[in-house]
C-alpha cells in the first residue's frame, strides 16, 4: 500500500501547479529564503508606492523641525534641513528599486545574450570574448564605476546604463557555463540532426534549459546593484543630490551633521542592509531550490 | 613547474592587452562637453590652458590608433604614465607614493577576514547544523549585506558620541612611527576584513565538510586521533587549498572596498589619489590609477595561482 501511495502523492503535488509548488517548497524547505522573498517583495511594494506611503515630501524643507530625533510625527528622525527622514528613505527605496531593476535587467540580458552566443557557437570568437572578459573582470567594479562616471557624468541614467554593461560582461560567464553543459544534451543533437536553424536551437531549447541560473543570476543582481549605487552615491559620483538615494544621505551635508543627530546614520544604512541581506537570503534560497549545483558560488 | 610558470606568463599577454584597450577606450569616450567643463572648473589654477592646449595635453589631438601607440609604448618603453593636468607632477611619482599605502591596507584588511573566516568557516563544518552553524552562516550573509560604507560612518560617528572616542585620521607613513601608522590603519582594515570575510567563511565551510567525509579522517578518527588534531593537521590543511584562489577572486573586492575606506578614514593610497583625480577632473591620473589597479589584480591572480600550483601538485600536470 505504502508503495502504490507515493506516486499518488506525488502526482497530486504536480498537480498544484509550478509556482504554487515553487511556493511550498520556499516555505517549507528554505524559511529564511522565503522571510526574505517577503521582505523583497514589501520593498519593491514601497519603491513603488512611496509617493502615496511618504507622510511628507522627500524634499519638504521646514526649518522648525530640524535634526528633530525620531518621535511619532517622524518616526525617522528629520535631518539638518528639517527633511523627514522616513519620506527621504521611502522615495530612497524608489530609486534603489528603479535603479535596482533596470539595471540588472539590463545586466541580465547582456549576459544572457554573451553568453548563450559565445557559450553554443564556441571557437575563435568564444576565445576572444573570454579574454576580453579575463581583462574586464581584473577591474574592481568600483574602479570601473568611479572611472565612467567621471567620463559621462554622475546621474540616473548613466549609471544604470554602466552597472548593466559592468554585470552584465561579468556575469556571461555563469551563462555560458550553464549553456555549455546543456549544449551537450541529447534534445539539442537531435534538433540540430533534423536541421532546425541555430536561432531556433537557442531560443526553443537552450534558453529554457537555463532558466534557472538567468533567474538566480538577476535576483542577486537586484541586491549588487543597489549596494553598488549606493557606494557611488556615498562617494559623490552617484545620483546627484538633492536626490534622496539611500548611499548619498549618508554622505554630503548629512554627514557633518551626524554627530548632532546620530539617528542620521542609521536609516538609510539599516535600509539598505535589510534590503539586501534580504535579496542575499532570497536568491541563495532560489539557488538552492532551482540549481544546486551553483552551490557555493557568488 | 617552470613550463607552467611561462604558460601562465603567457597566458597574461593578451589579457593586459585587452585590459589596456579597455583603460584607453573608457577614458576616451569623454564627450567634447566635459573639457569645457574642465577649462570653466580650473581656469584659475595652471597657467590659462586654452582649449587646444588642453586637447593636446590630454593627448587627443592625434588619430586614435596613435594616441594608443604613444600611450602604451610610454609606458611600456619609460614607465611614463604623463603628468597631471594641473599639478605638472609625473603620474607616476604619485602612483609610486600612493601604491604601498593602500597596499598595506589591503595586506592587513586580508589577514583581518582569513583570522575572522577560517575558524568560523571550520567551526561551521564541524558542527553542521548546530545552533552555531546557523549563527556563523547567518553572520556571513549578513556581513555580505552590510554595506562598508556604512559601517566607516557609524565607527566614525557613534563611538566619539557616546565615549568621546573617535579613530586616528592622520596618515603617518610606516617607517616614520609604525605604531601611529597601524593605529590609522587597523579601523579600515577591520571594518573592510570582515566584509570579505564572508566569502571566505563560506567555502571554508563548504570544503571542510567535503574533506571531513573523505577516508583519510575516518581512518585518524580510526587511529584514535583527538579531535583537534584531525582538524589542525588532517582536514583544514587540505580544506584551504582552494581557499587561497578565492583571495585572487577577491583581489578586486578588496581594493574596490579600499577606495571608500581611503575615502572615510582620510588615508591617502590609490583610492584617494582617484577619486581626488575625478572630482578635479585629471584625466592622465585617472587613467594611471586605473590601469595600475588592473594590472595589480592580474599580477596577484598570477602569484595565487603559482601558489596553488606549488601547493597542489595536480594541478602543474594539467
Amino acid at each position: 500500500m505504502a508503495v502504490a501511495a507515493e506516486p499518488l502523492a506525488l502526482a497530486r503535488r504536480r498537480s498544484r501547479g509550478p509556482v504554487r509548488h515553487f511556493l511550498g517548497r520556499l516555505f517549507r524547505e528554505k524559511p529564511l529564503g522565503a522571510a526574505g522573498g517577503v521582505v523583497f517583495i514589501l520593498f519593491l511594494l514601497c519603491g513603488i508606492f512611496a509617493d502615496f506611503l511618504a507622510p511628507y515630501g522627500m524634499n519638504e524643507i521646514s526649518p522648525i523641525n530640524r535634526l528633530k530625533p525620531p518621535s511619532w510625527a517622524f518616526p525617522f528622525g528629520t535631518d539638518n534641513l528639517g527633511r523627514d527622514m522616513l519620506s527621504r528613505c521611502l522615495h530612497g527605496a524608489q530609486l534603489s528599486v528603479i535603479i535596482g531593476f533596470c539595471a540588472a535587467g539590463l545586466a541580465t540580458f547582456l549576459s544572457v545574450f554573451l553568453g548563450i552566443i559565445t557559450g553554443y557557437l564556441g571557437g575563435k570568437v568564444d576565445l576572444i570574448v573570454q579574454r576580453f572578459v579575463d581583462a574586464w573582470q581584473s577591474f574592481p567594479d568600483l574602479i570601473i564605476l568611479i572611472v565612467v562616471v567621471s567620463v559621462v557624468g554622475p546621474g540616473m541614467p548613466q549609471i544604470i546604463v554602466t552597472l548593466g554593461l559592468l554585470l552584465g560582461i561579468a556575469g556571461s560567464r555563469i551563462i555560458r557555463s550553464a549553456v555549455v553543459s546543456v549544449r551537450e544534451n541529447m534534445y539539442v543533437h537531435a534538433a540540430q540532426s533534423i536541421g532546425a536553424s541555430t536561432p531556433w536551437i537557442l531560443w526553443r531549447h537552450i534558453l529554457p534549459n537555463v532558466m534557472p541560473p538567468i533567474i538566480v543570476l538577476f535576483t542577486t543582481r537586484v541586491g549588487f546593484v543597489i549596494l553598488a549605487e549606493s557606494g557611488l552615491s556615498f562617494l559623490g559620483l552617484g545620483v546627484p543630490p538633492p536626490a534622496p538615494t539611500w548611499g548619498g544621505m549618508l554622505s554630503g551635508s548629512g554627514r557633518t551633521f551626524m554627530f548632532q543627530g546620530p539617528w542620521l546614520a542609521l536609516a538609510p544604512g539599516l535600509c539598505l542592509t535589510v534590503v539586501v541581506y534580504a535579496i542575499n537570503m532570497f536568491g541563495d534560497a532560489l539557488r538552492d531550490i532551482f540549481d544546486p549545483r551553483l552551490r557555493g558560488s557568488r | 613547474m617552470q613550463a607552467y610558470i611561462v604558460r601562465r606568463l603567457l597566458a597574461l599577454v593578451p589579457t593586459l592587452f585587452f585590459a589596456s584597450l579597455i583603460v584607453f577606450v573608457t577614458v576616451r569616450l569623454m564627450p567634447g562637453s566635459v573639457i569645457d567643463l574642465m577649462l570653466s572648473q580650473n581656469d584659475i589654477s595652471a597657467d590659462k590652458m586654452s582649449r587646444d592646449q588642453l586637447i593636446a595635453a590630454l593627448g587627443l589631438d592625434k588619430p586614435m590608433w596613435e594616441q594608443y601607440f604613444r600611450w602604451a609604448g610610454g609606458i611600456l618603453l619609460h614607465g611614463d604614465f604623463g603628468r597631471s593636468l594641473w599639478q605638472n607632477t609625473p603620474v607616476a611619482e604619485l602612483l609610486a607614493a600612493r601604491l604601498p599605502v593602500t597596499f598595506q591596507l589591503g595586506l592587513m584588511a586580508l589577514i583581518v577576514a582569513l583570522t575572522v573566516a577560517i575558524p568560523i568557516g571550520a567551526y561551521s563544518a564541524m558542527r553542521q547544523d548546530t545552533a552555531g552553524d546557523y549563527v556563523g552562516r547567518s553572520f556571513s550573509i549578513l556581513m555580505l549585506a552590510v554595506p562598508s560604507f556604512w559601517m566607516g560612518t557609524m565607527v566614525m560617528v557613534f563611538p566619539s558620541i557616546w565615549w568621546g572616542w573617535s579613530p586616528r585620521i592622520m596618515f603617518v607613513p610606516f617607517r616614520e612611527h609604525p605604531l601611529h601608522n597601524l593605529a590609522h590603519l587597523i579601523v579600515p582594515a577591520v571594518i573592510l576584513g570582515t566584509s570579505l570575510s564572508a566569502v571566505t567563511m563560506r567555502l571554508t565551510r563548504t570544503m571542510m565538510l567535503e574533506v571531513l567525509r573523505q577516508d583519510y579522517i575516518r581512518t585518524a578518527w580510526a587511529k584514535g586521533l583527538s579531535e583537534k588534531l584531525i582538524v589542525t593537521r588532517h582536514a583544514l590543511r587540505n580544506a584551504l587549498i582552494p581557499v587561497v584562489t578565492l583571495i585572487g577572486i577577491q583581489a578586486p573586492l578588496l581594493i574596490g572596498g579600499a577606495v571608500i575606506m581611503e575615502q572615510i578614514f582620510v588615508i591617502p593610497g590609490m583610492g584617494l589619489l582617484l577619486l581626488d583625480a575625478v572630482y578635479q577632473r585629471d584625466y592622465p591620473i585617472v587613467t594611471g590609477v586605473f590601469l595600475i589597479v588592473g594590472v595589480a589584480v592580474m599580477l596577484i591572480n598570477l602569484l595565487v595561482d603559482l601558489t596553488y600550483g606549488l601547493l597542489d601538485p595536480k594541478v602543474r600536470y594539467r
